[in-house]
């Protein structure tokens, strides 16, 4: 592969990574906190719908980005209601919210779809962007790629040196124990879910606002799920969320590369790649012990009451 | 001294179809150890539960040093100085101990400071005897180490009021005595502590006053002094119980159960069966002694067929396959699991149902099984129920809304009712009031007496004394040693357990 073709993968990497990695992120906050939300596809379509919409009539980027994740932290919210308070099944309810977010986005956006509107642009970062090969790829970019380079490391961060964090694995791990310390464990689950919620939302909107700078429907295209799969993958750790992110988003622009390399890949197998590696992934992360010895949430997908009897 | 630091005035908790307490009164005095006495589904557990917040009380009122309580939540009973070890560990297992401890602490503001608390921690295990070092993750703890987490938790946070639901049950006893000298030591400091148990012996040990409870009321308040044994026995049971079961000498048979060198992995996925050996014969009970989690389970999940396994298990001399259940039901076998809640019941059916549901497959019970009316089970249910004396309000009432002792009945009800010819019986009475124990014990002997063999794995050695005609003791996995079931042994037994080999034979 000639350089300029090995540049353009590595940045496009990281550009169709940015979306997984928000939305990873978000799904790690919940899932942390016990509550397994499967909508994550749904709540991308509404970030990328609202985000279009709100730039496209008010030309304000930034507040696209808030609207995009403020309309799929309500539909979050609606998932966590359903699954916290009235405590039913969290897989129905997460499905439900795929179709619901589709079918919004996809009604609403009608009118939005085939018209250009403004994006983020490219930002130099300066010193950064001089370093030799690695500073185009990595601090030329645009502004929300940025903000995904600080918020895996914060939530890190958050996570594992903070109080709220101890809490917050502490209710998705054994809740008993965490509301025999006196932890709510209700407003924590609905805080991460709602907050998991939005992050989707904002996965959405870098696909509207920044990726493309337009409205498709369904343009998610399946990047919901591979989030759920890439929670796993990273054993819901943060910093692996944020390598196993930017790897699938190379495995995604990987087919463009093959292509102008004459490769005898047929491009409807290689658009294949992304989900051939979800699968391979699933497999080797399916074990026991590499959960348990991580911490992984032992109480995801249960609901959780003090009274109960099972 | 004689101040009340806690007293229980006229509490009422009602669940579907049971009365779990009745009225209770209860006082706690500073710097005694009053223990409660009762049998399982008495009200002990639901009584401190709600002490601890985590059950509401339909009625009455609780005071703490004087004044009344509003005890909503743990968190609120943290805060009036009232701790809890419950049966379950509250613990997060991916956290240290010193994480533990921290955790939901109101001191710390965005940081906690762990090594303060592992400092503090270092000076607390010192002070009481508690030995667990502040760094190690909890999933890598003994169960007795974990109770040593959760008493330094209460005592980190400075619990005047420390209730100690059943904390014997996983120890040894040489862990147990060393609980007792911790327990008593914090005493010294100030504390004070309610101590649950329905062990005769060591309530005697270890408590000042005793409260008996029996179904959900307090039936009588005793000064240590005034009560023996014999006293305690009757005002749980509410008569006589004759503890020490009849058994005639063992008129042992051929061999029913061979183990040969057998290996099994725990769920964790290490071996927890190393190279295992052992012979049952016909009217024979041979006990199994030895901690929790030494591979009890999987000792008794790998014969029965549950657990994959290498190695050699023959059942009257044919040779079985590893994971296949129903060659074992068509030989005979009983199995009383250990984990009744999860393996042995179907919470969600009801009672009657779950009498029977081993019947299907057995070929045993005369049913069509594709015209099956289940109300043709009531009639046969109702007389178990009452055989067993299982208390329930109705025969629909699911499974799970019964307390332990119940649940464990119909277990036993169900597997013993078959007349199997080898029973494989795991903590049969644990959770059992006396008078259930008893009549278990005569159910186990009197199969033996008719040529069942039994292997018996129970955590109490009592238990194990009073049934076993031989007693194995498991370490790690292995049998270490053989011993005679009698008192004379107990501290060869003791030390065995704690895998220190002493080859006898018994």
């Amino acid at each position: 592969m000639s350089h300029d073709i090995l540049t353009s993968t590595f940045a496009g990497a990281i550009r169709s990574g940015t979306p997984l990695l928000f939305a990873t992120l978000g799904e790690i906050l919940a899932e942390r906190s016990g509550i397994l939300n499967l909508g994550v596809e749904g709540m991308m379509l509404i970030g990328a719908f609202t985000g279009f919409a709100v730039s496209y009539t008010t030309s304000n980027l930034w507040l696209a980005v808030v609207a995009a994740m403020g309309a799929a932290a309500i539909l979050a919210s609606l998932h966590a209601f359903v699954s916290i308070t009235l405590k039913v099944n969290q897989v129905v309810s997460g499905l439900a919210l795929v179709f619901l977010g589709a079918g919004l986005s996809g009604f609403w956006g009608q009118r939005f779809v085939g018209i250009q509107s403004v994006s983020f642009v490219n930002v130099k970062i300066p010193l950064l962007a001089e370093i030799p090969f690695v500073g185009n790829i990595l601090f030329n970019r645009d502004p929300l790629v940025y903000v995904g380079y600080v918020l895996a490391p914060f939530i890190w961060w958050y996570l594992y040196k903070t109080k709220y964090g101890m809490n917050l694995r502490a209710v998705g791990e054994a809740p008993g124990a965490a509301d025999a310390r006196g932890i709510n464990v209700s407003l924590t689950r609905y805080i991460y879910t709602i907050m998991g919620g939005a992050l989707a939302g904002l996965g959405g909107a870098y696909l509207s606002l920044a990726y493309t700078s337009m409205w498709v429907e369904n343009m998610t295209a399946g990047r919901g799920w591979i989030a759920v799969v890439l929670v796993i993958f990273a054993i819901w750790d943060p910093l692996l969320a944020m390598l196993g992110a930017y790897l699938f988003g190379g495995i995604s622009v990987l087919q463009f590369g093959l292509q102008v390399t004459q490769t005898p890949i047929p491009p409807n197998i290689m658009k294949m790649f992304p989900y051939l590696f979800t699968v391979l992934v699933m497999l080797f992360t399916s074990s026991e012990k590499m959960k348990k010895r991580f911490g992984a949430p032992s109480a995801l997908g249960v609901p959780y009451s003090r009274e109960e009897k099972t | 001294m004689s101040e009340n630091v806690l007293e229980l005035s006229n509490i009422v908790k009602r669940f579907p179809g049971i009365l779990a307490n009745d009225h209770v009164n209860l006082t706690l005095k500073k710097g005694e150890v009053h223990a409660l006495l009762g049998e399982n589904g008495a009200g002990k557990s639901t009584l401190m539960n709600i002490i601890y917040g985590i059950y509401k009380a339909d009625e009455g009122e609780i005071y703490v040093n004087g004044q009344r309580a509003n005890i909503t939540s743990p968190h609120k009973a943290i805060e009036y100085g009232i701790g809890m070890i419950q049966q379950h560990f509250s613990l997060v297992p991916s956290f240290s101990v010193a994480e533990n401890v921290a955790l939901g602490l109101k001191e710390f503001h965005l940081f906690p400071r762990i090594d303060v608390i592992k400092k503090r921690l270092r000076e607390l295990s010192k002070k009481f005897g508690l030995d667990v070092k502040p760094e190690s993750r909890i999933w890598q703890l003994s169960a007795g180490e974990q109770q040593r987490v959760e008493i330094l938790k209460l005592l980190y946070m400075n619990s005047q009021i420390m209730i100690l639901d059943e904390p014997t049950a996983i120890l040894t006893p040489q862990e147990a005595e060393g609980l007792f000298k911790t327990i008593k030591e914090m005493v010294k400091y100030g504390a004070s502590v309610i101590f649950i148990s329905h062990k005769l012996k060591e309530v005697l040990e270890i408590s000042d006053r005793i409260t008996v409870m029996r179904h959900g009321k307090v039936v009588d308040t005793l000064l240590r002094e005034e009560a023996d044994e014999k006293i305690l026995a009757r005002k749980m049971v509410g008569r006589d119980v004759v503890l020490r079961v009849e058994k005639s000498p063992p008129k042992t048979g051929d061999l029913k159960l061979s183990v040969k060198n057998l290996y099994s992995r725990s769920d964790k996925g290490p071996f927890a069966i190393n190279g295992l050996s052992l012979e049952v014969r016909k009217g024979e009970i041979l006990g199994i002694a030895g901690v929790a989690g030494n591979g009890q389970r999987e000792l008794a999940e790998s014969i029965y067929g549950l657990r994959d396994y290498t190695g050699e298990i023959e059942i009257d001399g044919t040779m079985l396959k590893p994971l296949d259940v129903h060659s074992r039901i068509n030989h005979g076998v009983a199995y009383v699991p250990q984990d009744r809640k999860g393996v042995a019941l179907c919470g969600n059916l009801p009672l009657y149902y779950n009498l029977f549901l081993k019947i299907f497959t057995s070929k045993q019970g005369d049913f069509n099984p594709y015209l099956f009316n289940p109300i043709s089970l009531k009639k046969p249910a109702e007389a178990l129920v009452k055989e067993y004396d299982v208390a329930t309000s109705s025969l629909d009432l699911s499974v799970k809304y019964l307390s332990g002792g119940n649940m464990q009945k119909i277990v036993l009800a169900r597997e013993l009712t078959l007349n199997p010819e080898l029973i494989i019986a795991v903590h049969p009475t644990r959770g059992l009031d006396v008078g259930a124990m008893e009549s278990v014990y005569k159910i186990l002997i009197k199969a033996r007496e008719n040529g069942a063999a039994v292997l018996l794995i129970a955590g109490d050695l009592e238990e194990i004394f009073t049934l076993s005609d031989r007693v194995a003791v498991l370490y790690e996995g292995r049998i270490v040693g053989y011993s005679e079931p009698d008192e004379e042994h107990l501290e060869e037994i003791g030390l065995m357990m704690a895998g220190i080999k002493k080859e006898r034979v018994g």
